[in-house]
């Protein structure tokens, strides 16, 4: 894709306005995409704290810091927050900033409600981390919120959890109308669907996922607080209702919700590779149907995860195949990133290396999800740390990896200094071996049939979960390396040049860096 | 440059989006609050708060609405900005469509799969000799497992007229906007009036048949998976038809203002989407609810 921007002519004047107010009223995309960024950020620390609580309770055998209903406090916010509060903001920060300059776009649709889906965001999380705090303590039910344990079991606290998933609901669906409404009106003259970044893509696709899903999760979280609270039976057998209902609507939620996690993951990935293999992306249109598919596949699976709740064999076996079909058009993609990477000449900057971690060990965590899905095998590994390890193999070095290297392919554009190299190179390293001694570990001791969410454990998973917890504490301490990048690289360095990386292709490395408060008020000439 | 675009317009600084977020804040741990206390009997200060977030989310509309309004009036916004709107809106009514999905899939789920386990169905009849032997599956569900009785709202009489009134209302929407179209504005006002009358009309005789629900047929919402389903998506649906009366509402001031042109009346026709689609979810409603 080659474009050529030929008019930068209102870029000059580049008038901020200053203080609080800036980022109250602000209706700016870089902004708003900042103010994600940093939010999901501190999210990040968050729920990591939380996961260090976990981590230090299960480093030995036996009760030790936390009393029970603590620890599964714990897991259920510490799971909230990082689907919600910092992996979704982050992607959705990564939009703001991104898409509007990769399609060649003043801005995003309606910036004014830019700035509401942002903003009822921190409100949200507030309301959850309060409930913590109240008689009888925050969600304890898992962040899957299982009926009964949300309903009949679950404490004072679930309707303020009820309400804050509410509030993080409108946010997602809000910013995703203003992607998809973007992408769909604003892109610059030229600028046709199949020359579109393929972040650009996947996102669309992640912002359509997300309009259809998270009003299921609304109607979801709705029956739960009836059902608690007003007297309805939908998850309770006593009034015709049925449990297993609750497992089948959040699951047709949190299926694609997966996705919504990972798609804009795929795209960063397709965006980085090519750049330091100095190659174009290998099989572009292929990587587009590809998404597609993932994300139409992603309403046929949900099942998946109830296989040992019981079903007729006739649903366990299309939800097994249909799982399956799945890895088909994820193949595709690693194997078109490989491609692309074949006989390039590449370099080793930290976001290449965050974005090659991310292949391999996003691989690593689609095939334990193809364990997963053979409906006897899952019958052994169900709710073991298995699953445990599959998760956060995709999620944590498949989503937050690519997040990271997103940030670290972008910070010279965004910030106008290039990060240190060599801290990055540290905290990717770091980063790599703590994570694997935090996660490899738990495929064994799942396998051996250690179940997740208990604050205890059998004495003979001792000493792989102490190896394990040091991991975790190594990996916390890792993430701190990166914000010493972070606020090193905001306050100064060497000067980026505007296309930042040699290999670097796109709208968004004409404009200087940093880019320019307002980008694009009258939309590029591609060709 | 061979070919001129016009600027799209970007809105400077607003105050209205934050203030639209303390609003939210207060409706949620106000409601959050305000459950517990009224099921538990328990004084506190939800209520209060949940009215505050009201009254601001009022205000943020009032603002919110009123600059973007003038900013339309003043002719800011482009033939692109226009579409921005009409594509922001159909996906806002595509996830309103996926909210009611849920409920229409669980009142499925329960039909067709839990009522059928619960009777020995599929390979449950263990389960159903042990638990509920005396459990009978029917449609409308008028004794649960757990014994609570209850009859069952006829499709006939009372809501095959709301059916009418309300499929009428869409029609008569329909002709305003035909008016508003061939600039026949005395058309377009009598036809916007009369879609209100209507509107609420079906809401009146809703709040009449929820009377009746609860004190001459015994169906409420903790009256099992019927009541549930019943009460949930009609309760929506009619939350649903108050907003919507609300945004024709002021439709109808701005069109006695004399705003909107036969070419441009973004408002109108969104208005007139979200009526069409909260019909068109009656219509639904009332085949799986009340007849089948």
């Amino acid at each position: 894709m080659s474009a050529v921007v030929t008019d930068h002519e209102h870029e000059h004047h580049d008038h901020k306005p200053s203080g609080i107010k800036r980022w109250l009223y602000t209706t700016n995309h870089k902004d708003i995409g900042t103010m994600y960024l940093v939010f999901a950020l501190i999210m990040f620390f968050i729920g990591g704290a939380m996961a260090m609580v976990i981590r230090a309770e299960l480093f030995q055998p036996g009760m030790q810091f936390v009393e029970p209903n603590f620890f599964n406090q714990m897991t259920t916010v510490h799971g909230l927050i990082m689907v919600f509060g910092a992996v979704m903001p982050a992607f959705t920060g990564l939009a703001n900033w991104m898409i509007p300059m990769m399609i060649g776009a003043p801005d995003m649709a309606l910036p004014r409600m830019n700035n509401w889906s942002f903003w009822i965001l921190p409100f949200a999380f507030l309301i959850l981390l309060m409930s913590l705090f109240m008689p009888g303590g925050g969600p304890n039910f898992g962040w899957t919120f299982y009926a009964p344990l949300s309903t009949t079991y679950s404490g004072d606290s679930t309707a303020l959890f009820v309400f804050s998933v509410h509030i993080m609901g409108i946010s997602s669906i809000m910013g995703a109308i203003n992607v998809i409404v973007t992408i769909f009106n604003l892109r610059a003259p030229g600028m046709t669907w199949m020359k579109m970044p393929l972040f650009v893509w996947t996102w669309l696709i992640t912002a359509f996922l997300l309009i259809m899903v998270m009003p299921v999760l609304a109607g979801v979280v709705t029956m739960v607080l009836t059902d608690k609270y007003f007297g309805t039976s939908f998850f309770d057998a006593a009034g015709g209702g049925d449990p297993v209902l609750f497992q089948h609507i959040f699951w047709f939620f949190g299926h694609p919700e997966v996705y919504i996690m990972i798609l804009p993951a795929f795209g960063i990935v397709s965006s980085i590779v090519p750049t330091f293999a100095r190659k174009p992306l290998f099989g572009y249109a292929s990587m587009v149907y590809a998404t597609s598919s993932i994300a139409l596949l992603s309403f046929l699976v949900w099942a998946h995860h109830m296989f040992t709740t019981g079903m007729p064999v006739a649903g366990a076996l299309f939800f097994m195949y249909c799982t399956m079909l799945i890895a088909v058009p994820t193949g595709v993609k690693v194997f078109n990133w490989v491609a692309t990477m074949w006989r390039g000449a590449m370099t080793f900057e930290v976001p290449m290396m965050f974005a090659l971690a991310f292949i391999v060990l996003f691989t690593i965590g689609g095939f334990s999800g193809l364990m997963l899905a053979i409906t006897p095998a899952d019958f052994q590994y169900h709710d073991t740390y298995f699953v445990v390890a599959h998760f956060h193999y995709v999620l944590v070095t498949g989503a937050v990896f690519s997040i990271i290297a997103a940030a670290y392919y972008w910070l010279p554009k965004w910030t106008g200094h290039m990060y240190d190299e060599k801290l990055g190179q540290w905290h990717f390293w770091c980063s790599l071996i703590s994570v694997n001694m935090l996660f490899f570990p738990m495929h064994f001791v799942g396998l051996a049939g250690m179940p997740r969410r208990i604050p205890d454990y059998a004495l003979q998973f001792a000493d792989f979960n102490a190896f394990i917890s040091i991991g975790g504490f190594l990996f916390g301490a890792s993430q701190l390396i990166f914000v010493a990048v972070l606020v090193k690289c905001a306050r100064g360095g060497e000067k980026a040049t505007a296309q930042v990386w040699e290999g670097a292709e796109g709208l968004e490395w004409e404009v200087p860096s940093p880019a320019p408060y307002h980008t694009f008020e009258t939309p590029p000439v591609i060709k | 440059m061979s070919k001129t675009y016009e600027k799209y317009y970007v809105p400077a600084q607003s105050p209205w989006p934050i203030v639209g977020a303390v609003a939210l804040f207060l409706i949620a741990f106000g409601a959050g609050n305000y459950v517990n206390e009224v099921t538990r009997q328990q004084p506190g200060y939800g209520g209060y708060m949940l009215a505050a977030g009201f009254v601001v989310l009022i205000f943020m509309l009032f603002g919110w609405f009123k600059n973007v309004i003038d900013e339309s009036m003043s002719g800011l916004y482009s033939a692109q900005m226009d579409r921005s709107f009409r594509q922001g809106m159909s996906w806002f009514i595509v996830s309103e469509v996926m909210f009611f999905m849920a409920f229409f899939g669980a009142l499925f789920y329960g039909r067709v799969i839990a009522l059928d386990w619960l009777s020995g169905g599929s390979n449950n009849a263990m389960t159903f000799e042990i638990l509920w032997p005396s459990f009978e599956a029917m449609w409308p569900l008028l004794k649960t497992p757990g014994g609570i009785e209850t009859q069952a709202m006829p499709a006939t009489g009372l809501p095959m007229i709301n059916t009418a009134i309300l499929l009428l209302s869409s029609v008569t929407l329909h002709f305003a906007h035909t008016g508003l179209e061939q600039n026949k504005r005395s058309q377009l006002k009598i036809m916007l009036l009369v879609t209100l009358l209507l509107g609420a009309t079906f809401l009146g005789l809703q709040v009449y048949e929820y009377i009746h629900a609860y004190r001459d047929l015994g169906l409420t919402l903790a009256s099992g998976f019927y009541g549930n389903t019943f009460f949930l998506l009609t309760g929506f649906h009619g939350m649903h038809v108050t907003l919507g009366a609300i945004i024709l509402l002021f439709v109808f001031f701005r069109v006695l203002k004399g705003h909107f042109t036969p070419e441009k009346h973004f408002a109108f026709q969104a208005a007139a989407w979200y009526w069409h689609f909260v019909d068109v979810v009656w219509l639904c409603l009332y085949v799986f609810v009340y007849v089948i």
